[in-house]
């Protein structure tokens, strides 16, 4: 195979950590709103720890962009 | 070359300058560095310039950030915490006005080079460990050791060690993988709006109403982008103050 091409399928195959961000990130949120449409009173209160939660999922999806960065563009 | 959407992470040097063997060039990184910092200073002295009981805007948002940042030491590592307030509130505003600055088109994102992020991860976990060998001596060692059994300690210490020496790569790479991403998604959809564009203006007209859709797109990721550019501040900080926290109280809750 040629090694561009195989570089481009590699870069391909990195994103699809995205997909485990995604389910993080789907789950940080609605286990939040669950959470605050139980109890409403304590919902401002944790919304710090949601976005906290929120930016940690959402930087695992990225190093796997980063790695696929990496392989396009570092030769 | 310059199309690639990579090009607006490049390090240009603007006054080449050479120390023996170093490459010490003042570079369009180190000029940024220097509005960011510029901006801050500025916007301080400016807003604590004239002080009055009921603030002027600019006055309110000082307090504001500066109240921000005390209430979030105080709730991760309480009273004892805010002896490092200073150095939390610089790198929170470092981290917040850098990520701002490179949202600006055309300029430089300071944090979306790993050597930066690297360096400012590098002084935190320094000043968490100098702070725990200075407060609780010899005995910080025990961070690493857990309530365990003893056969097990021979597992958990190395992973314990190695944990915490991992803090160093993602704290770094969580902020410039985010800023990298981020920035490089909107070059790739600036791309798709002009060369929608350009073909609907040469070759095939029926594109131009396509050629609308990734710029509303680009709105929608630059508004993001704004979100992601505090919320990593944020998250910088805030793992700053858990660090610190766990040198200052090891694992004991405060």
């Amino acid at each position: 195979m040629d090694v561009a091409a195989a570089k481009m399928i590699g870069a391909g195959l990195a994103c699809i950590a995205l997909v485990g961000a995604g389910i993080g990130i789907g789950n940080v949120f609605g286990s939040y709103i669950s959470g605050a449409l139980r109890n409403p009173g304590a919902a401002s209160g944790q919304f710090g720890n949601v976005l906290l939660g929120f930016a940690l999922c959402e930087a695992t999806g990225l190093y796997g962009l980063v790695i696929a960065l990496i392989i396009l563009y570092a030769s | 070359m310059a199309m690639t959407p990579m090009a607006q992470f490049e390090v240009k040097p603007l006054v080449p300058l050479h120390l023996g063997p170093y490459d010490v060039s003042f570079t369009n990184q180190a000029a940024w560095m220097f509005v960011v910092v510029g901006a801050a200073a500025l916007f301080y002295v400016f807003a604590a310039m004239r002080r009055s009981l009921v603030p002027t805007r600019m006055q309110s948002i000082a307090e504001l950030s500066y109240e921000f940042v005390d209430n979030m030491i105080r709730s991760v590592s309480g009273e004892a915490g805010l002896k490092f307030f200073p150095f939390v509130f610089a790198i929170f505003l470092f981290v917040l006005l850098s990520n701002f600055f490179g949202l600006i088109p055309g300029s430089f994102s300071i944090t979306g080079q790993i050597a930066v992020t690297f360096a400012l991860a590098f002084v935190v976990i320094l000043t968490v460990i100098v702070t725990g060998f200075l407060v609780h001596g010899i005995g910080f060692l025990k961070l690493f050791v857990p309530k365990a059994p003893i056969y097990l300690l021979i597992l958990l210490v190395p992973i314990e060690i190695i944990s915490f020496f991992t803090r160093l790569i993602s704290l770094s790479v969580r902020l410039f993988a985010n800023m990298l991403g981020g920035h490089t998604l909107l070059k790739v959809f600036a791309a798709f709006i002009i060369a929608l564009g350009a073909t609907a203006v040469t070759a095939k007209p029926w594109f131009a109403p396509l050629s609308i859709a990734p710029l509303f797109f680009e709105i929608a990721v630059y508004a993001l982008e704004f979100l992601i550019a505090f919320l990593q501040a944020y998250v910088f900080a805030i793992l700053t103050c858990i660090y610190l926290n766990e040198a200052l109280h090891l694992h004991e809750h405060h």
